[in-house]
């Protein structure tokens, strides 16, 4: 990204963002919330739960738990006891639980599943909601990403006194926020795009220029963002540029970093105390976590969709680095394999790669397609074995990640 | 076919849901194996459809997608022209629904396609979702299909279309049929990368171009069959 040009972005864009920040400063701290409880128990349970306090929500496909974890520690420096479903479960039932957990915390921060926001927005009256990313995942079993985009945008619409952070570099968020009374737009990048070529408004082929997208035939244009990631910097509203620094691997987490320091803001707090806390954050409900193994060290990560994948391939260190891969198709994996096939695994060639879990035939056709060599194993175990010693990189999907925990012995 | 045989991939900025791309890489592979040459391009939505192709690929989409394609196509013209000139087009799901005379649009409305293949297709009452299990047409012979679908469609052939296969797992077309051919033009309700699980469908696709061709060497074979033998072990009754 160049900074000349998205530095004079920023300095249009200032002066509007920051008059709607004076003014959502005027708000009351978590006022009353009134209205009906709902007939159901858990929204209501939820409902009560969350009021008089200050709710974050986060969604997005990609990068829920690790953004959920960073926000918590950028907001740190507020002094005040922060509930969060720490540990993914991002249901009702979870966020309930947190909330329940920690009777005197005065702020939420809760990772939503996605397809949960309409009915969580409007229980927890959220004082900011967080749209990370959309790109296809789990297809047997979550609704279609525009049709979800559209669901979001009637929920936003409804719930008027909620800030948006959101992501301005994936069209599909720009256009689920962009009707929003209070949005903060960040350039957190998009690294995946095949599920935007298109415009979510009209439908007409998109024009892109580096992250800067418009469409070529209707008005929708990438808002001008208030907070960019460039390289591995943050650009604050000012247009200061500091390094991130931070402890976890790869350009998905800098990314979230970014929209954490977003939210901060938000919050009064500013980008060096928040940053602080954040850099110290080296490992997220067992993702990227090092542990040891008959003298072989291994990092795990996690990836459950093609642009999780794209992101984990990214965070590799180079062959001629070991990997482990490990695919599983339970329910909450998606029963579907198909999109190994979106996954170009051709960059790792060169390297020894094993090949893992429940559906490693699968896997094994994906790569043998890819002209990869591997070798199938029957666990975690085999692998280290055949690594013998030095170090050894893991990828998994939802379950068999989790699998692969439980054969390390939770040590991860 | 003369020099390279040519595959187009058509509009995969709209029709590419979930792992279409595999069909591609599946019969690059699967020619490369007997020595065919090969060559693939990529069109999108914005660009016109090339008449000299050999097979037409066409994906999976969400319904807005599926409804600009078809509009696109139509007034593109090329698909149809390189399909009446005797070229092989292979269609899953979205792709294979805006081959026929109508389909269901966003909001279930009937939605004009391209008429290449004789079917209409509707918006059923529940959603298709899992392992499909079917028996080709015995004139194609192709062994058992084996494949995932998610859809929400139903189709009804007309006189001028073969169903491809009889279900016996799972729901097709939704009258107990899976899929329709006529000529060299074939779709299915199979999603994504359905000639991943079955290989036996590409040599059928490529044989329609170059004629009979040699075995893929059986060590090649082995890991396409063995996931073959185990998803249809894993859904056996």
């Amino acid at each position: 990204m160049n900074k000349l040009p998205l530095r004079a972005r920023l300095a249009t864009s200032v002066g509007g963002a920051a008059s709607k920040v004076s003014r959502l400063a005027g708000r009351g701290d978590g006022s009353v919330i009134g209205g009906v409880i709902g007939l159901r128990l858990e929204p209501g349970l939820l409902a009560m739960l969350a009021q008089d306090r200050e709710v974050v929500l986060v969604t997005g496909t990609n990068g829920k738990t690790t953004t959920t974890r960073l926000i918590t520690a950028a907001l740190a420096p507020l002094g005040q006891h922060i509930a969060s479903n720490a540990f993914g479960a991002n249901m009702e039932a979870g966020m309930a639980s947190a909330l329940g957990q920690a009777p005197d915390a005065t702020i939420a921060v809760l990772e939503c599943d996605e397809k949960f926001i309409p009915s969580v927005l409007a229980a927890t009256k959220a004082r900011v909601l967080v749209l990370l990313n959309l790109s296809r995942d789990q297809m047997d079993r979550a609704a279609e990403i525009w049709l979800l985009a559209r669901r979001w945008r009637e929920a936003i619409a409804a719930a008027p006194g909620c800030r948006v952070v959101a992501n301005a570099d994936d069209p599909l968020i720009a256009w689920a926020a962009c009707e929003a009374p209070n949005v903060t737009w960040v350039a957190a990048g998009q690294r995946w795009h095949d599920d935007s070529w298109c415009c979510p408004r009209c439908g007409s082929h998109l024009r892109r220029n580096g992250d800067d997208w418009k469409c070529g035939e209707c008005s929708f244009t990438r808002p001008p963002v208030r907070w960019a990631l460039s390289g591995a910097d943050v650009i604050d509203p000012a247009g200061r540029v500091r390094p991130l620094d931070l402890t976890l691997p790869g350009r998905a987490n800098q990314s979230n970093a970014v929209v954490a320091l977003a939210v901060a803001e938000v919050f009064g707090v500013d980008a060096v105390h928040a940053l602080r806390g954040m850099r110290d954050v080296a490992s997220v409900a067992g993702r990227y976590t090092t542990v040891e193994r008959r003298g072989v060290s291994i990092r795990l990560l996690l990836a459950k969709n093609p642009a999780g994948w794209l992101e984990a391939l990214d965070v590799l260190r180079p062959a001629p680095e070991p990997v482990m891969l490990a695919v599983n198709a339970q329910t909450p994996d998606g029963k579907d394999t198909s999109w190994l096939w979106d996954v170009d695994y051709r960059r790792l060639r060169g390297r020894p790669v094993f090949v893992g879990g429940e559906r490693r035939t699968d896997l094994a056709v994906r790569l043998e397609a890819d002209e990869v060599s591997f070798e199938i194993v029957a666990g975690i175990d085999e692998a280290v074995d055949r690594v013998g010693r030095g170090s050894l990189e893991v990828i998994g999907n939802y379950t068999a990640f989790q699998q692969i925990r439980t054969a390390l012995g939770r040590a991860a | 076919m003369t020099g390279k045989m040519r595959l187009v991939w058509v509009y995969p900025d709209l029709l590419s849901t979930y792992g279409d791309r595999g069909n591609l890489l599946v019969l690059e592979r699967r020619s490369r194996l007997r020595g065919i040459g090969v060559e693939s391009v990529f069109v999108n939505s914005d660009q016109p459809v090339p008449r000299d192709g050999d097979i037409y690929l066409l994906g999976g989409g969400e319904d807005l997608p599926q409804v600009l394609a078809a509009r696109r196509l139509r007034a593109d013209g090329g698909l149809a022209d390189a399909v009446n000139r005797g070229a092989v087009a292979f269609a899953v799901c979205a792709g294979y629904q805006l081959l026929g005379h109508e389909f269901g649009g966003a909001d279930g409305e009937p939605t004009a396609g391209l008429g290449i293949l004789d079917i209409r297709s509707g918006r059923g009452e529940r959603r298709a979702v899992g392992e499909i299990v079917a028996d080709v047409d015995p004139a194609l012979g192709v062994p058992v299909l084996t494949g995932f679908e998610n859809h929400q469609g139903v189709t009804r052939l007309g006189p001028d279309a073969v169903p491809l296969a009889r279900v016996s797992v799972g729901t097709g077309n939704g009258d107990g049929t899976e899929g329709a051919y006529a000529g060299r033009v074939l779709g299915t309700y199979l999603h994504g990368p359905a000639l991943v699980r079955n290989p036996g469908l590409a040599d059928l696709l490529l044989g329609w171009v170059v004629g009979p061709m040699r075995p893929v060497p059986p060590a090649r074979d082995d890991l396409a069959l063995t996931l073959r033998r185990e998803r249809l072990a894993a859904i056996a009754p």
